[in-house]
């Protein structure tokens, strides 16, 4: 990642004939050489500000400058961008070797050169040898690497990624994910990624940009948005939480669950109320007699690395992630350290 | 169960039968040494070479043929056209124009025949083959939208996206990869207008000029004079024609689809 910001983004708006507003002011720079994924539930606006980048779509006000330059009004095919669709969108008539040539067929540059081009790509990709493949004899996870090889190809400053990943089963995507953070490092271009996995983002992200309903509410890296969420939302979203309402009595102090926790945060009015946001794994079981907060053990799932506890204390259901199992009915007690609650202001009702 | 066997055999075999009797009898005196149209006065081919000696009848197969062509091909051209503009419209006003575009093709033929039959005289355009050719075009539109629609609906349309991606600028995408996909839809479209014109009678008999008479027009007019067997000929060779683009299309499709089921899963 380099200092230099390669495509920036001013308080850009997208509005619907409808008049329904699916991006409502995004102010983002990206760097060159950055991977950058924007995060988000279904809706929020991140393939709109994808085709944006693009050029597939118009912001309604708003200015979209590339390399410094601005670019509103410049059409896809004038802009050194690329772009790996949802779904592909590869062309069926066309064998692998044809659609991966297409963009420099277009360019009509010599037929050597193409071939030796679609050569090397389709290496890059691990398809050597499926040149005259038809693509629907095609595995779903091969065509999203001729996709991927029809795309970059053209040696574009930015690759964009519409949820490429999303059709595939989880093993490939595991394999496909490793193997596209590879190719971003060793060609050294920007990736801009859609995704809607909170996993996804933390693997492959320099850095994440948490979307809902057409406003950015975060942007940082994979660790600050996990461990330093902004609101409650981005804490639930990034991973599962306990969220709890609480009222803050003073700085390094907080008071939920029935109890006076202290805490690391500060700044806060006095008696605001706040969310207060604790991950599963932060929990840590104990006695019921000595622990601050007890409650009943209502289910025990086993997930492979650790049990998916959840506990009703009082009416509030905890989820807990544990090395350890408990019996379910059990009374038991939980605890968690200073740094590991999480305080939030509360969310503004929209 | 045998017993309903035969039944079911036996009423496919009178379908067969009715549907294909007349053409036999056709076939059969087309090869009949006698101007009688029910008795057999021993083989020959001699109408088939009294056939290609008649003037009348060779230049209306070529009036035919031309008139098809070049109306199929304007048809084809300006109905693709209009799918993919449809295509690009609003749901509402995409409604409007299909129902707009199947009117015709419910409409009789009498009324599109007796209504350009009008307008040309309105217009004061000479009666001939370029009425002819007009004609034809406005009543294989419709056709070809219809073929071609669906190919549209059912494309990905992120494919032009790509292609625009890719570095085509719109007319480019749309020739490089939207008519290649589309072109099923266009080839049987194109077919469709073909076999609609070259069968068309009763809209060519409104606007066809006196030295412009299509095969069709030619035909009625002899079988009214004097029925000679040369139309027996003609038609088993227009029979045999059709029957053998039926066959080759046939077994082009199944074969095409044979590959890419034998393909699949082959990796």
């Amino acid at each position: 990642m380099k200092e230099n910001i390669l495509i920036s983004l001013k308080n850009v708006i997208v509005e619907f004939e409808d008049g329904h507003r699916v991006l409502k002011g995004i102010d983002l720079d990206i760097h060159d050489e950055e991977f950058v994924t924007f995060l988000g539930p279904s809706g929020c606006g991140k393939t709109t500000t994808l085709r944006i980048i693009g050029g597939f779509a118009e912001p309604t006000e708003g200015d979209i400058f590339f390399d410094g330059v601005k670019i509103n009004g410049v059409p896809p095919y004038k802009r050194n961008i690329n772009t790996v669709f949802q779904r592909y969108a590869l062309f069926p008539h066309l064998n692998v070797f044809d659609n991966v040539a297409f963009g420099l067929n277009v360019k009509k540059m010599d037929k050597k050169i193409i071939a030796r081009k679609v050569k090397e790509m389709l290496a890059l990709v691990n398809l050597s040898g499926f040149e005259n493949r038809n693509i629907n004899q095609l595995s779903g996870g091969q065509q999203q690497r001729v996709a991927i090889a029809r795309a970059l190809i053209n040696e574009p400053k930015v690759l964009l990624l519409d949820e490429p990943l999303g059709a595939l089963d989880l093993k490939l995507r595991k394999d496909m994910q490793t193997e596209l953070m590879r190719i971003q490092k060793s060609l050294k271009i920007t990736f801009i990624y859609v995704t809607h996995d909170q996993e996804e983002a933390l693997t492959m992200s320099d850095r994440v940009v948490v979307m809902r309903d057409g406003q950015i509410l975060q942007i940082g890296t994979p660790q600050d948005i996990y461990n330093e969420p902004v609101n409650a939302f981005v804490a639930d979203f990034i991973g599962e939480s306990n969220i709890i309402d609480g009222v803050m009595y003073e700085d390094y102090e907080v008071e939920f669950a029935g109890q006076a926790f202290k805490c690391v945060d500060k700044g806060f009015a006095l008696n605001e109320r706040v969310d207060v946001v604790i991950r599963p794994e932060d929990i840590i079981v104990g006695d019921y007699e000595t622990s601050p907060i007890s409650g009943v053990v209502e289910s025990v799932v086993f997930k492979g690395v650790h049990y998916e506890i959840t506990v009703d204390a009082h009416g509030y259901k905890w989820l807990i992630h544990s090395t350890q199992s408990q019996e379910v009915g059990a009374l038991i007690g939980m605890n968690v350290k200073p740094s590991d609650i999480h305080i939030m202001k509360k969310m503004e009702v929209r | 169960m045998k017993k309903h066997n035969l039944l079911s055999n036996l009423y496919t075999a009178l379908v067969m039968l009715f549907l294909y009797a007349p053409i036999a009898v056709l076939i059969v005196f087309s090869f009949n040494d006698s101007k009688s149209r029910n008795t057999w006065a021993g083989f020959t081919t001699h109408w088939y070479t009294d056939l290609f000696h008649d003037e009348e009848i060779i230049s209306a197969l070529v009036l035919t043929l031309v008139v098809a062509l070049v109306s199929s091909v304007i048809a084809t051209v300006l109905g693709t056209s209009a799918a993919i503009g449809l295509n690009k419209m609003n749901k509402k006003l995409r409604s409007v124009f299909m129902t707009l575009n199947y009117l015709p093709m419910v409409n009789p033929d009498i009324i599109i025949g007796v209504s350009l039959m009008l307008l040309f005289t309105y217009l004061r355009i000479e009666f001939g083959v370029g009425t002819l050719i007009l004609a034809h075009i406005t009543f294989s539109v419709p056709y070809v939208v219809l073929n071609v629609m669906p190919k549209l609906r059912a494309m990905d349309k992120h494919i032009y996206d790509a292609a625009l991606d890719l570095g085509c600028n719109p007319l480019q995408a749309y020739f490089k990869v939207v008519i290649p996909e589309i072109m099923p839809g266009i080839l049987s479209g194109f077919v469709m207008a073909l076999t609609l014109s070259i069968d068309d009678f009763v809209v060519s008999y409104f606007v066809n000029g006196p030295a412009s008479q299509t095969l069709p027009l030619v035909i009625y007019s002899q079988t009214r004079r004097r029925v000679t067997p040369k139309i027996n000929a003609l038609s088993t060779i227009i029979f045999i024609v059709v029957l053998g683009i039926l066959v080759l299309n046939n077994f082009y499709s199944i074969r095409k689809e044979q590959q890419l089921r034998g393909k699949k899963g082959g990796h």
